[in-house]
């Protein structure tokens, strides 16, 4: 079967074409979602693609949690449906209080973009099921307000829930609460994370292609393989590898 | 939803200098009526000539609404009235090539890049607006040069910009300096462009004119070129995007062509309602909305709305067109209802596009519109008039012939001459500079060793993270180099790999040295930067920032740089295919050096087969290519170490580079390389330097003779390449069949930059001294 995975464009959206991208390469189908429309088109699996929705007017994602498809999605996530979010995306998934928690300016009080290391907390999501735990990844992070907060209970129910996903390696890079890049809701359906796999999926256009393992788990997950593909195996050829001659 | 305006920083107040033209209704009859009624021409930038100009061809005095209209239209900015004369040797001296499907004259350049796609490259000046306000003036410079990619009916996928400052250290560029990349960071970020390379200079002629050049690419279908005119009699003319306020208003004539005040006596804070404000959101909603009106045929003609907005955009499309245009003013959105004719005329209000579309396509061509948000509005029609007519309140206010705007606005060959103390400057050769060895003897390691790590650290060959960590370089997925790599490179397909890789240079110091061969010497090195990742270099476009025209000594350098530029271009076999002239960057009397910036682009059949300049493989042989000469005039070790600047700049030798290119080409494609980088400022010892750095991975070299020459002379058409181990046989032949001198001087591995019988310096110490210095400075 193929697994058919919804990207959502909001106006502002900047990075739906890649999550498309990423998709494809892990071997799923994307499938565009258009913020406006109530529907979502029958979808496995739904990912919220980076950007400035709404130019980030008010507050990162705050206007875009009103659009008429984010209510068929929290309709879907009910019934356990995976989303991603990634960025703009996790900003959404928190304002629409899918995720616990916020982002905020950056420590620094600039945008930054850079590769970043993370440790990948959590393999019980279906977006990280093909990594192994512990395992160290490199993806790009790049954005203005991309520092975790949450208030101490919160922290504390995330850590003791598993519910952190992905944490930074060395300094968090923005400020971010105990170091959290991603986090997951209770089930582990949802997930949110600043940094961006999307960009990482290939060695010619990326740092690495260690973003394609949220791809290619939650592929594998809805087309019912066991979790036992080696961790960002990529599903295609790497079109970063040069041919050989 | 739509952007709203008003959640914007507030529009600035209106300014005083316009304010009088609006009282009252001027129309055409009334200054048929009124033929000696004064009118404010000198306040609005126009001699008396021009002005005298502007009533013949009108045999009436001109209303308020097309006296500022033929102001911004015969700006310097939009007229190109001192520089066209000289701009013609683009054309005439342009190599004969079959990529050009557009050239000079349209909003940008095109370019025919094979399997079916075409690409269109343009960099533009935002220096007085970054200048005033930085954060805006950079923001909106880089949503101006977007719009012109756009209006050509491609897609942007990448920006780059190439900035200059005053000293690192000082105050004033502390102010600036944050300002422009937060700018170019919030507006590019934001519309989802990577940015992909550029420059970052600093030299005291710049701290009161500050150079923010900015550079757009788009990707289109070889078939989709739009052209900027009003064709066929009743089609709808549209007007997309933003309201019209009255931000910017008078910004073409007024920024870009009156001399800039001493500095600190309150003028720049009087200038700030000039500067425009920008709304990256409205712009990406822009973009898209354009793209989709175009693929689905809606769209007739298109131009986008710059300096001298609804003006420039009027008359441009009816000139270019077959007929006439009549529109209705009062048609024109407003975000401030107390606007008039002439404001709404002159006003630079961001994220705007004018469309010409078929009254049939109307419908569809709204509903696109509304789809994405974006506010559309029909202002007039074409007609068959071969006039542009203007009503507001049922009274024609601008009845004028559109070419005697748009095409024959004032052309004035300026007085050239060259300075007396050029002499001087040139006589003052750096070979007289105390350097390590001398007088103390050959050798002096520790010397030269300061001196390497003294020019990685200045602020000019730091490294640039600081800048570039605020810029998106992923979105869209295409970035397969960007800074700090020699150029940009974006896959424009992803089946076959198809790419093009961009790279802009300049040297103020050169250029200022001998301006023909200055802007010759940029040139080179932006064509090498594009050859040194592997691509085959297609054409050029530029930026040319000079000080006032009406300075004798800065017209000669100007039609030095151009003819340096026109017989270079000619000599590489690479067309000009469009620019930018910013002219009057002088404060008091002070010019600027003169810094024309040279972009180059070349193509990729393949982009896996790019070259990076980071060392990498153990073991691979390092090969110096070119010939090392001498030539430290106008150097940085000159400038850095001594704050020197005279003598002659290094030698062109345009066969050389074209050798060196070729030789670069054919062995990326050939898979013979693993890395390779040009070598310019700061000669071989920083190009190692930085590959070492860029690569994780240290280098042992032996230099081929004398060792300060050899480490930091700046002579052209060089590189160095690291050699694919197995592959050295093969290369030696290539560089050999190609007359390219290649002496292997060393090769990669270990942790430190070894220069044997010199130095040894750990590349922690290098990524300190190098990463150190912009943080430092700015935070």
């Amino acid at each position: 079967m193929t697994v058919r995975i919804g990207v959502i464009t909001f106006p502002g959206s900047l990075d739906d074409g890649d999550a498309a991208r990423a998709v494809r390469r892990a071997g799923g189908e994307p499938v565009p979602l258009w913020h406006a429309e109530r529907v979502l088109h029958g979808v496995d699996a739904v990912i919220l693609p980076g950007g400035f929705s709404y130019g980030d007017y008010l507050r990162c994602g705050a206007i875009a949690r009103f659009s008429p498809v984010m209510t068929e999605l929290a309709a879907a996530v009910r019934k356990g449906l995976p989303v991603l979010g990634i960025c703009n995306g996790f900003q959404i998934l928190c304002e629409a209080h899918l995720l616990p928690g916020a982002l905020t300016r950056n420590a620094g009080l600039r945008f930054v973009s850079r590769d970043v290391r993370l440790r990948v907390e959590s393999t019980r999501t279906p977006w990280t099921r093909d990594y192994s735990g512990g395992q160290e990844i490199t993806v790009p992070l790049k954005s203005g307000e991309g520092a975790y907060v949450a208030d101490e209970a919160t922290l504390a129910a995330l850590e003791a829930g598993g519910q952190v996903v992905v944490r930074y390696l060395g300094a968090s890079p923005n400020g971010s609460a105990a170091g959290i890049a991603g986090i997951c809701d209770g089930p582990g359906n949802v997930v949110g994370l600043m940094p961006h796999p999307e960009h990482a999926v290939s060695a010619l256009t990326g740092p690495s292609a260690d973003g394609l393992g949220f791809f290619s788990s939650v592929v594998s997950a809805l087309a019912g393989a066991p979790a036992d593909a080696p961790a960002g195996a990529p599903a295609a050829p790497d079109p970063g590898l040069v041919p050989s001659r | 939803m739509t952007s709203e305006p008003d959640a914007l920083p507030s529009p600035a107040p209106r300014g005083d200098r316009t304010g009088a033209l609006v009282s009252g209704q001027d129309t055409v009859a009334r200054a048929a009526a009124t033929p000696d009624r004064p009118q404010p021409y000198a306040e609005l930038g126009l001699t008396a000539a021009e002005y005298a100009r502007i009533r013949q061809v009108l045999g009436r005095r001109p209303t308020d609404a097309e006296l500022a209209l033929y102001s911004v239209m015969w700006s310097e900015h939009c007229s190109y009235k001192s520089s066209r004369v000289h701009l013609r040797q683009f054309a005439e001296k342009a190599p004969a090539s079959d990529a050009l499907l557009a050239g000079i004259g349209h909003n940008a350049g095109v370019v025919d890049i094979g399997q079916g796609y075409a690409v269109t490259f343009k960099i533009e000046s935002h220096n007085h607006p970054s200048y005033v306000e930085p954060r805006q003036g950079a923001a909106t410079g880089v949503g101006g040069i977007v719009r012109d990619i756009l209006a050509m009916g491609a897609r942007p996928v990448a920006v780059m910009d190439s900035l200059r400052f005053g000293p690192a250290d000082a105050a004033d560029t502390r102010r600036v300096l944050p300002g422009v990349v937060s700018g170019i960071s919030f507006y590019g970020n934001c519309i989802g462009l990577p940015n992909i390379g550029g420059e970052l200079a600093f030299d005291r002629c710049y701290a009161g004119n500050p150079l923010v050049n900015a550079l757009c690419v788009g990707v289109m279908r070889r078939g989709d070129l739009k052209l900027a005119a009003a064709q066929g009699q009743g089609n709808k003319v549209v007007l997309l995007g933003s309201r019209t306020g009255p931000d910017g208003i008078g910004g073409a004539s007024v920024l870009a062509s009156a001399t800039f005040g001493d500095g600190g006596d309150g003028r720049e804070s009087a200038k700030r309602p000039s500067v425009q404000v920008g709304d990256p959101f409205l712009e990406k909603l822009l973009i898209e909305c354009c793209l989709e009106l175009y693929g689905a045929g809606l769209v007739r003609g298109v131009q986008d709305l710059g300096a001298a907005g609804i003006a420039c955009a009027t008359a441009e499309l009816a000139a270019a067109g077959t007929g006439g245009m009549r529109v209705r003013l009062d048609d024109v959105p407003l975000r401030d209802g107390s606007l008039g004719p002439p404001e709404i005329l002159m006003s630079e209000s961001q994220e705007r596009m004018m469309a010409v579309t078929a009254p049939g396509d109307l419908d569809r061509f709204l509903g696109i519109c509304a789809k994405w948000g974006v506010q559309a509005a029909v202002i007039g029609e074409v007609t068959g008039t071969g006039r542009l007519e203007m009503s507001w309140r049922g009274e024609t206010v601008v009845d004028i012939p559109p070419g005697s705007a748009a095409d024959d606005g004032p052309v004035y060959d300026r007085p050239a001459a060259r300075p007396a103390w050029q002499d001087a400057l040139t006589a003052d050769d750096p070979a007289a500079l105390p350097r390590p060895g001398r007088p103390a003897g050959p050798g002096d390691p520790a010397g030269l060793r300061a001196v390497l790590l003294a020019l990685l650290g200045s602020p000019g060959l730091a490294a640039k993270t600081w800048v570039t960590e605020q810029y998106d370089r992923y979105v869209r997925g295409d970035t397969v180099l960007a800074m700090p790599e020699d150029a940009g490179l974006i896959r424009v397909d992803e089946r076959t790999g198809l790419g093009v890789a961009l790279a802009t240079d300049g040297n103020g110091r050169y250029t200022l040295l001998d301006p023909y061969a200055g802007t010759q010497l940029a040139l080179s090195e932006a064509y090498r930067n594009v050859a040194a990742t592997g691509a085959r270099p297609l054409a050029v476009t530029n930026c040319l920032n000079f000080g006032s025209p009406e300075d004798p000594a800065v017209m000669w350098q100007f039609t030095e740089a151009v003819r340096g530029l026109a017989d270079g271009c000619a000599a590489l076999g690479v067309p000009v295919t469009g620019g930018n002239v910013s002219f009057y960057n002088s404060t008091g009397e002070a010019a600027i050096h003169p810094t024309p910036v040279v972009g180059v682009l070349g193509v990729h059949d393949d982009v896996r087969r790019r070259l990076s300049i980071g060392f990498a493989g153990d073991g691979a042989a390092i090969v110096l290519l070119g010939r090392t000469r001498a030539e430290f005039g106008g150097s940085a070790w000159a400038h850095v170490v001594h704050g020197h600047l005279g003598g002659w700049p290094p030698a062109v030798d345009f066969a050389a580079e074209r050798r060196l290119a070729a030789v670069l080409g054919q062995a990326a494609q050939a898979g013979m390389l693993c890395a390779a980088h040009d070598l310019s400022d700061g000669g071989l010892a920083v190009a190692l330097a930085e590959s070492c750095l860029r690569g994780g991975r240290g280098c042992r070299v032996r230099l081929p003779g004398e060792e300060f020459t050899f480490l930091f002379s700046e002579s052209a058409a060089r590189a160095v390449a690291a050699v694919r181990p197995g592959s050295e046989d093969s290369f030696a032949g290539l560089c050999s069949a190609h007359g390219v001198p290649a002496e292997t001087i060393g090769s990669v591995g270990g942790d430190s930059l070894h220069v044997e019988g010199c130095f040894t310096v750990p590349l922690a110490e290098l990524a300190d001294v190098h990463g150190g210095t912009l943080p430092a400075l700015f935070g």
